[in-house]
């Protein structure tokens, strides 16, 4: 063997951080094939003169997507203000931030079913109804993710390793990544449909 | 009547046998026990290396099949119907079964080692990503037997086939995903991306590419699935799937799952020559232009020119043209730049080494397939929709493959703690080179002649029967070489000759530990000063010369 000096121990790099960006980047390419799909097969049929994409008597309850909008602008402010208060050791303000976030990721998922069923859409009655459960029920798998980080990060912080700033940062950024493929589902789904 | 319990009678012996066979049995459940949970990434990558090699010989036992139902081009050996399955097969398992987790397999095993790292990033996430892609791809070989897969009859097996590729495209995902972020996080002190080892820098282009390109597939599978199940009124149900799916398993995408080939050539050529590698950044930049074929499998597109281009205006020109350079000649540039460094290497007379052999042909071969994609893709070459796309298919994965076994050569000391010996394995690389030739280049003249892709009956002017007599032999020869090499691999790295800690002289850090590597790899994080710490400490071998 060879005498290579030895180091002490490497600085950490934060490899569940840049774990969870190459999980998100990952993410994204799902999410952004399937709605690439979707763009495409709108295009195509709204080329035919006449022909109509979504269903006329399909109405989108804007309110409702609307306040999921919302929803993840607070999401992401709570979810730094668990990173803020993990930084400086407030136990109980991380473990409350946390579970806002989680909270109103619930709501996100229950207003998407309001959604559901305000639209009352069959998914084998045509192209639009497919590709928009496809996109929507995608987008609901993904945020079932983000509850799943987000009570793993509250178990392992709330139950005693506050020196773990690094899964509650991570948590914030996949949380982050949730609410930017949101902003492009409502403005490609429920604003330009 | 017998009174006396013949075990008790016997009971010293016996109860020791029985003890024995117990502590067998406890040895061999404990053993399976080990592999299954494992964490070791070196285990993991011997998983992946292992089973796709076993899926290799099922693979060219197929395209053997497929080729001889072609040397007679107006009679059946096998169902008409089930061709278009057995095309499937032949095409998804090989690409996904064998050369991406052969290529994910091998650099997970080895990639930790060359970083001076203890330990693979997220290795439950990797191993999870094994067993994910085993069953997934169990379940699809399942289903497409089972009159699934692409134009299956059985509506339960064509979901059983979507719901199974999606499965092993997660686990390869997860395997890409704990790979990349090792190389960008468990690098050892000192060792910034510009002194990364050349066969890991191909591993972190290869592990990102997977990771940007294969979710897209996975993407456009679950609409097929949904499609299928429910409207099959957008994506044509079970007759649409092979299109849809075709996309990443053809040229260019699967330039991208050959990247390892390219990376694993630089590294062997400079530990053969004893020398720093010439214009080292340099292929760095030619390994990533290869890995830029990861767009054709994000957008999903295969970007041709049309006939007559040159007759078309400018603006229609440059619309074909654009797409077409990017995805077609970026990677082929890649390939450009690094046979370049190749050849500049070479001025450093390499000695002859068995994993620079298989290397040097498996990525040749690569580059030959990087041609005939370009051919194919121009509409004047004439050659749209026939073998010639097979034939530059098989010379990417069968190349891709033959580099790779040099891989499990040149670091199967560090895995196994054994060598190969090189006069043993040097013939099968040639034997691989003969095969991969026999089984691709025939296509391209077939291809000319307009024998047509995915077809067993066809009639065309030329000698049909022979080209397609040629790649059977060229099949037959490639499970000849993969049948030869997997004997020798397990003769040797089980009763073999002990390797010691630098059989080949090598450069990177893998080379300073023991062979085998321990479960930790390394005793101590050593400090990195350069591109090539091992040969930092040796200069009086090296280059001494100079």
């Amino acid at each position: 063997m060879y005498a290579l000096p030895a180091a002490p121990p490497p600085a950490p790099r934060r490899q569940l951080f840049v774990g969870t960006a190459v999980a998100c980047a990952a993410g994204t390419m799902l999410f952004a094939g399937i709605t690439a799909i979707f763009l495409r097969l709108r295009q195509d049929a709204l080329s035919v003169a006449g022909a109509e994409w979504k269903p006329s008597a399909a109405k989108v309850p804007e309110v409702a997507t609307n306040i999921n909008l919302i929803a993840f602008l607070f999401i992401g402010i709570f979810a730094q203000w668990a990173v803020y208060s993990a930084r400086r050791g407030h136990k109980s303000y991380v473990a409350l931030a946390l579970g806002l976030v989680g909270l109103l990721g619930v709501a996100v998922i229950n207003t998407q079913a309001f959604v559901y069923r305000q639209m009352a859409l069959g998914l084998a009655d045509g192209t639009y109804e497919m590709m928009f459960y496809a996109i929507t029920g995608t987008y609901i798998a993904l945020v079932i993710a983000g509850l799943v980080f987000s009570i793993v990060a509250a178990f392992r912080f709330v139950g005693g390793r506050t020196t773990e700033l690094e899964i509650v940062s991570a948590h914030a950024m996949y949380w982050y990544f949730l609410s930017a493929m949101y902003v492009v589902l409502w403005f490609v789904v429920y604003v330009t449909k | 009547m017998i009174t006396i319990d013949p075990q008790v009678a016997g009971s010293g012996t016996d109860a020791a046998r029985v003890d024995a066979a117990n502590e067998r049995a406890g040895g061999l459940m404990a053993a399976v026990a080990d592999w299954i949970t494992t964490a070791d990434h070196k285990k993991i990558g011997r998983l992946f290396v292992g089973t796709s090699l076993l899926l290799l010989l099922g693979v060219a036992t197929i395209g053997l099949l497929l080729a001889i139902e072609r040397i007679d081009a107006t009679d059946d050996l096998i169902d008409a119907g089930a061709m278009p399955q057995l095309f499937s097969l032949f095409r998804l398992v090989l690409t996904f079964g064998v050369v991406v987790p052969l290529g994910l397999g091998l650099t997970i095993a080895v990639v930790p080692l060359q970083l001076g790292a203890r330990a693979l990033a997220f290795p439950r996430v990797a191993a999870a990503g094994f067993w994910a892609w085993l069953f997934g791809m169990g379940l699809m070989i399942g289903s497409i037997v089972a009159n699934g897969g692409p134009g299956g009859g059985n509506e339960d097996m064509v979901q059983l086939f979507l719901v199974s590729m999606a499965l092993a495209v997660v686990g390869l995902v997860a395997a890409a995903g704990s790979l990349a972020t090792s190389v960008l996080t468990t690098r050892a002190p000192g060792m910034n991306m510009r002194r990364v080892p050349l066969f890991s820098w191909s591993a972190l282009v290869y592990s990102l590419g997977l990771l940007l390109a294969l979710p897209v597939l996975l993407g456009v599978l679950i609409l097929l699935y949904i499609d299928h199940n429910y409207g099959r009124t957008t994506f044509g149900g079970n007759t649409g799937i092979a299109e849809w799916l075709s996309v990443s398993a053809s040229q260019p995408a699967t330039f991208l799952y050959a990247v390892p080939a390219f990376g694993l050539l630089l590294d062997s050529v400079a530990t053969a020559t004893r020398k720093r590698l010439p214009v080292r950044g340099v292929g760095l930049i030619g390994v990533g232009l290869v890995g830029t074929a990861f767009l054709a499998g994000v957008a999903q597109v295969q970007a041709g020119l049309s006939p007559d281009i040159v007759d078309m205006q400018t603006n229609d020109a440059l619309r074909e043209i654009v797409p077409f350079a990017i995805l077609n000649g970026l990677p082929l540039l890649g390939g450009v730049v690094v046979m370049l460094v190749l050849l500049l290497a070479l001025t450093g007379r390499p000695r002859v080494q068995s994993p620079l052999v298989f290397s040097f042909f498996g990525a040749g071969m690569v580059f030959v397939g990087l041609l005939g994609n370009v051919v194919y893709h121009v509409g004047d070459a004439r050659v749209a929709n026939t073998v010639f796309e097979e034939g530059a298919w098989i010379y990417v994965c069968y190349g891709t493959v033959l580099a790779l076994l040099g891989g499990i050569v040149h670091w199967g000391p560090k895995l196994w703690g054994r060598v190969i010996p090189d006069k043993q394995v040097l013939p099968l690389a040639l034997l691989g080179v003969l095969a991969t030739i026999l089984a691709s280049l025939p296509y391209y003249i077939a291809g000319f002649a307009d024998q047509p892709a995915g077809a067993t009956t066809f009639s065309y002017s030329g000698p049909q029967e022979l080209w397609n007599t040629l790649v059977a032999v060229g099949h037959g020869l490639m499970l000849l070489t993969v049948v030869a090499f997997v004997g020798l691999a397990s003769k040797s790295f089980t009763t073999g000759d002990h390797a010691g800690d630098d059989p080949w002289d090598g450069q990177t850090l893998e080379w300073a530990t023991s062979s085998p590597a321990p479960a930790d790899n390394f005793a101590d994080v050593h400090i990195i000063s350069s591109s090539e710490p091992l040969l930092d400490l040796k200069p009086a071998r090296s280059e001494g010369a100079a």
